[in-house]
C-alpha cells in the first residue's frame, strides 16, 4: 500500500492523515518547545486495521488524540469521511468534531473515564441512548456485550470506578463497540486483559472490520497485533530529533 | 350651641388634597383593580384604623349624601359610630344604618347582605393592598408582576394551602381577578362576601391610608375569585340560620352569651338582622291577628 | 430544530464597570444540546459574562442574539417558528417571557433560586403556574415527576427547601428550572459549596438531564473537573478576556495559553 499523496481523501479511505506536525510548548518550563511529530502521513482504509508502531514515547497516543480532537494539530490535514462529506479535523469547529465523534469517530482509550455513580450497564449503553435508541433496548445490547466480555451480571448495576483495572477496561471496550462507527480508534484496549478476554476483543475487532469499520490501533500485545493488523505505521520515523527537548 | 372654634373645610380635607384623592379615584376607576399611589394625609385617627377609607369618603362626600359605616358588619361599634359622627360634623352629611338609604357605605370587613344598587358607593378600608406581598415582599417586584400580568405567584399561595390543608384555607382577603386583568386584594372581607363584588351595581372604592394606595371596581365589573380548575374558589358556607332573625345564607358571627362558654350564631350585618327580625315579628303579629 | 443558526450568538460582547471592563470582546456561538463551560479564577470576568448573557448586566459593547421559538401564527400546522432576537433591544416583558418559557438559571446559592419557605412542590410548580397552568392535580403530579427525576423522595414534596440539605436544595432548584421545558439554562457554580460526593451525584444528574432534554447550557465554574465532566466546550477567562476556547478535552489535555497550562497543572490529580 502506498501512502496517499493526493490532497484529497482516497476513495476507499475513512481517514487520511496528511503531513501532520505537532509541537508542544511548555509555558511553565520557560516556554520550552517540544516537537513530537513531523510530516506524519498515512491512510486508514475501510475495513482495515492500521496499527501505530514505535517505542513508547514515540507519540503514538498523541496521534490518536490529535485525530480524536483532544489534542490540537499544528500543521497538515486530517481528513475524515463524515457522513456525506470530508471533514478536516485540524480546522474543524468544536461542534463539527463533536458531531464526528457522535456519528463517525469512536475511541476506546486505555483508561475508562467514567462518571462517578453511573452503573456499568448504563456507561456501556450511553452511546446508543445518545443516538436515540430506547433505554431498554440499549441496556439489552449493553448486557449482551458485557456478557461476552465476561463481566458478571452482579457488577452491571455498580459504577465501574469500583472495578479492577481489567474489568474497567472491558467496560470501556463494550462502550466503544456498542455502536458501529466508520472509524474506531483503539488505544491499548487489551493492556490488562487475560488471554481469554483478549480473544473476545480480537473477535469484536474482526467482526467490526468485516462490517467495514476502519481502525487505527495501538496494541501492547503482540498476539493481538498479529491477529488483526493489516499494516503498521512506524510513528517513530515521523518523530523529529529531540535535541531541544534534551537540552 | 355656640359656634365651633374651628371651621373645617367640607369633608375635613382641604380641596387640594381632595383633588389628589379624586384624581387617584378616577384613575382607579379607569383601570379596575390597579393600585394607584396617592399622597395619603393625616386624618384625626391613627393609621391602620381606616384612614384610607376616611380619605376616600372625605373626598366624595357632600351635604346631600347619606353615610353608613360598618365595622365587621355592625353599625354600632365605636369606630363606626365615630366615623359617622365625624362626617356628620365635617361634611354636613346625613347618616343612616339602613343599607338601602345610604349613598355611601364605608366598611371594614364586610359587604352588607342587602344587595347594593346603582349610584351607591362602597368605600373599603384596606390594611394591605398588595395581594402578592405574602410571597414577594419587594414592592418594586410586585409592581412589575402586576404590570406584566405575571400572577403565577398568587397561585403558589393557593397551591400551598391545598397541599397543606387539602383545600384553599384562605377565608378572608381572598384574592380576586378584576376585569380579567389585575389581581386585587379585596381587603379583609370574608370570602363569603367575594361573590357580591362580581357585577355589583354599586361603585366600589378601596383606600389604604398607611400604604398610600387607592383602587376601584366600577359598577358591573367582573370580579373573579382565584382558584384552580379542580379546586375552584368556594365561599364560606354556614349550615345554620341566624339565631336572632332566622335568616340563612348570611354571614354569621359567633357571639359569647355567658361566662360558661355558651355561644350563639347571629348575623354579622346588624342592620339586615334587625330588619329581618322586625319583619318576621310583624309577619307573626299579622298572622296572629289574621 | 434549526441547525443553521445557533441558539445563542455572542459577538464582541463587553460589560463595563465604571471606566474598566468586567469582561470584553467575548465571542461564541452555542447550539442546542451543547454545554459550554466558562472557567477561570474569581475576578476573571466569568460571572460578569454570565450576568451579561442572562440580562442581569447591561451589554455595553457588542451584541448577543438568541433564537427564540414562538407558537406559529394561526393556520400553520408545523407548530413553532423561530425568530432571532437581539437581546439588547428586548422589552422587559419579552425578557421575562424568555425566563418564563425558554431560559433557566441555576444559582450557586439555592436560596437565591428558590422560595425557601414554600414547599418543594410549590417551588417546582410555580413556573407552571406562571405559564398559566390552573389545574392543581396536574401541577402537583408534574412537580412530583420532576422531583422524582432529581431524586427527591416523593414524601418530601410538601416540605420546604429550608428543611433540606444543600444537595437536595440544588436538585429542587434544578427541577424548578427544568419543569417548564427551557431550551437554554445558565448555571453559576451549581456544585460548589457541596460535599465532594454530593457534587458528583449532582453533576451526573445534570449531565444526564441535559443530554436527555437536549438543553443548551452555559455553566460557570472555577472547577476544571466540573467542566470536564459535563461540558462539550470550554472558554477560559482571565482578566475579563477569553484567552482560550475549544473542545473541553482539548483545552484541558492540550492547553495552549500559558495561563491555561498553569490552571490545568494546578488540578489535584484524583
Amino acid at each position: 500500500m502506498s501512502y496517499n499523496v493526493n490532497n484529497d481523501l482516497p476513495e476507499n479511505a475513512v481517514l487520511s492523515v496528511q503531513n501532520v506536525g505537532k509541537t508542544f510548548t511548555l509555558h511553565l518550563q520557560e516556554s520550552q518547545r517540544l516537537p513530537v511529530l513531523h510530516g506524519l502521513t498515512f491512510d486508514v482504509p475501510r475495513g482495515a486495521c492500521i496499527v501505530l508502531g514505535g517505542e513508547s514515547g514515540a507519540g503514538k497516543s498523541t496521534v490518536m488524540k490529535m485525530i480524536y480532537g483532544s489534542y490540537g494539530t499544528d500543521s497538515g490535514r486530517i481528513l475524515l469521511r463524515h457522513q456525506e462529506t470530508v471533514m478536516d479535523l485540524v480546522t474543524a469547529q468544536p461542534r463539527q468534531v463533536l458531531a464526528a465523534r457522535r456519528e463517525t469517530l469512536g475511541y476506546v482509550s486505555q483508561f475508562l473515564r467514567a462518571v462517578p455513580r453511573v452503573p456499568a450497564l448504563d456507561v456501556v449503553a450511553e452511546p446508543l441512548i445518545e443516538r436515540g435508541i430506547s433505554r431498554e433496548t440499549a441496556r439489552e445490547r449493553a448486557g449482551e456485550l458485557l456478557t461476552r466480555l465476561s463481566i458478571s451480571t452482579r457488577l452491571w448495576k455498580l459504577p465501574p470506578a469500583t472495578f479492577s483495572g481489567g474489568e474497567q477496561q472491558r467496560v470501556n471496550i463494550a462502550r466503544g463497540f456498542i455502536i458501529e462507527r466508520p472509524l474506531l480508534l483503539l488505544d491499548e484496549p487489551t493492556a490488562s486483559l487475560d488471554a481469554r478476554n483478549r480473544g473476545v476483543v480480537i473477535e469484536l475487532i474482526r467482526e467490526s472490520l468485516g462490517r467495514g469499520t476502519g481502525m487505527l490501533a495501538i496494541f501492547h500485545d503482540a498476539d493481538v497485533r498479529e491477529a488483526v493488523a493489516d499494516m503498521t505505521v512506524d510513528v517513530q520515523s515521523f518523530t523529529p530529533a529531540r535535541e531541544q527537548a534534551a537540552a | 350651641m355656640s359656634a365651633p372654634r374651628i371651621v373645617y373645610n367640607e369633608g375635613y380635607l382641604d380641596e387640594q388634597t381632595k383633588r389628589v384623592v379624586r384624581r387617584a379615584l378616577l384613575k382607579g376607576v379607569a383601570i379596575p383593580g390597579f393600585q394607584v399611589p396617592f399622597a395619603s394625609r393625616e386624618v384625626p385617627m391613627p393609621r391602620g384604623w381606616g384612614t384610607g377609607g376616611v380619605q376616600v369618603t372625605a373626598s366624595i362626600i357632600g351635604p346631600s349624601d347619606t353615610l353608613k359605616v360598618i365595622d365587621q358588619g355592625a353599625d354600632d361599634t365605636t369606630n363606626a359610630v365615630s366615623i359617622r359622627h365625624f362626617f356628620e360634623k365635617v361634611a354636613g352629611a346625613a347618616s343612616t344604618t339602613l343599607t338601602e338609604q345610604a349613598s355611601i357605605i364605608q366598611t371594614r370587613h364586610r359587604i352588607p347582605e342587602t344587595p347594593l344598587r346603582e349610584h351607591q358607593i362602597m368605600v373599603y378600608q384596606v390594611p394591605i393592598p398588595e395581594p402578592l406581598r405574602f410571597l414577594e415582599p419587594r414592592e418594586t417586584e410586585t409592581r412589575r408582576l402586576h404590570a406584566l400580568e405575571e400572577y403565577g405567584l398568587m397561585y403558589v399561595k393557593l397551591y400551598e394551602d391545598i397541599a397543606k390543608y387539602g383545600h384553599i384555607a384562605k377565608t378572608y382577603d381572598y384574592p380576586v381577578l378584576v376585569n380579567g386583568r389585575y389581581v386585587m386584594a379585596p381587603s379583609p372581607i370574608p370570602s363569603f362576601d367575594n361573590p357580591k363584588m362580581h357585577q355589583n351595581a354599586a361603585l366600589q372604592l378601596f383606600g389604604a391610608g398607611r400604604e398610600k394606595r387607592i383602587y376601584a371596581i366600577p359598577p358591573y365589573t367582573d370580579v373573579e375569585s382565584l382558584g384552580f380548575e379542580d379546586f375552584p374558589f368556594e365561599p364560606q358556607r354556614f349550615d345554620r340560620p341566624c339565631e336572632i332573625c332566622g335568616s340563612s345564607g348570611v354571614y354569621l358571627d359567633e357571639v359569647f352569651i355567658d361566662d360558661k362558654g355558651g355561644v350563639m350564631f347571629v348575623c354579622s350585618d346588624t342592620d339586615y338582622c334587625e330588619r329581618t327580625a322586625t319583619a318576621g315579628e310583624r309577619r307573626q303579629t299579622m298572622e296572629k291577628s289574621a | 430544530m434549526n441547525n443553521e443558526t445557533p441558539l445563542l450568538s455572542v459577538t464582541g460582547a463587553g460589560h463595563r464597570y465604571g471606566d474598566r471592563f468586567g469582561c470584553r470582546d467575548v465571542n461564541f456561538d452555542l447550539w442546542p444540546g451543547e454545554v459550554l463551560a466558562v472557567v477561570g479564577e474569581s475576578g476573571s470576568g466569568k460571572s460578569t459574562l454570565l450576568g451579561m448573557l442572562s440580562q442581569r448586566l447591561t451589554l455595553d459593547e457588542g451584541s448577543i442574539s438568541y433564537l427564540t421559538t414562538r407558537e406559529s401564527s394561526a393556520g400553520r400546522e408545523d407548530g413553532t417558528e423561530f425568530e432571532l432576537l437581539d437581546l439588547a433591544t428586548l422589552s422587559e416583558r419579552e425578557v421575562r417571557r424568555l425566563w418564563r418559557t425558554e431560559w433557566g438559571f441555576v444559582h450557586q446559592n439555592a436560596a437565591e433560586g428558590l422560595r425557601m419557605h414554600v414547599s418543594a412542590g410549590g417551588n417546582v410548580g410555580e413556573p407552571l403556574m406562571a405559564n398559566g397552568w390552573r389545574n392543581y392535580s396536574k401541577i402537583r403530579s408534574e412537580a412530583e415527576m420532576w422531583l422524582r427525576r432529581v431524586e427527591i423522595p416523593s414524601d418530601r414534596i410538601d416540605d420546604a427547601p429550608a428543611t433540606f440539605s444543600g444537595g437536595m436544595r440544588q436538585r429542587v432548584q434544578i427541577a424548578r428550572n427544568l419543569v417548564f421545558g427551557p431550551r437554554l439554562v445558565f448555571m453559576d457554580e451549581p456544585t460548589s459549596g457541596l460535599d465532594v460526593s454530593v457534587q458528583a451525584r449532582l453533576l451526573d444528574l445534570i449531565r444526564q438531564l441535559v443530554a436527555e432534554l437536549g438543553l443548551a447550557v452555559v455553566i460557570v465554574t472555577h472547577d476544571l473537573a466540573v467542566a470536564r465532566l459535563i461540558s462539550h466546550r470550554t472558554l477560559v477567562m482571565k482578566d475579563g478576556a477569553v484567552i482560550e476556547s475549544g473542545l473541553t478535552d482539548r483545552v484541558l489535555d492540550d492547553p495552549q495559553a500559558p495561563y491555561t497550562q498553569l490552571l490545568v497543572s494546578s488540578i489535584l490529580q484524583g
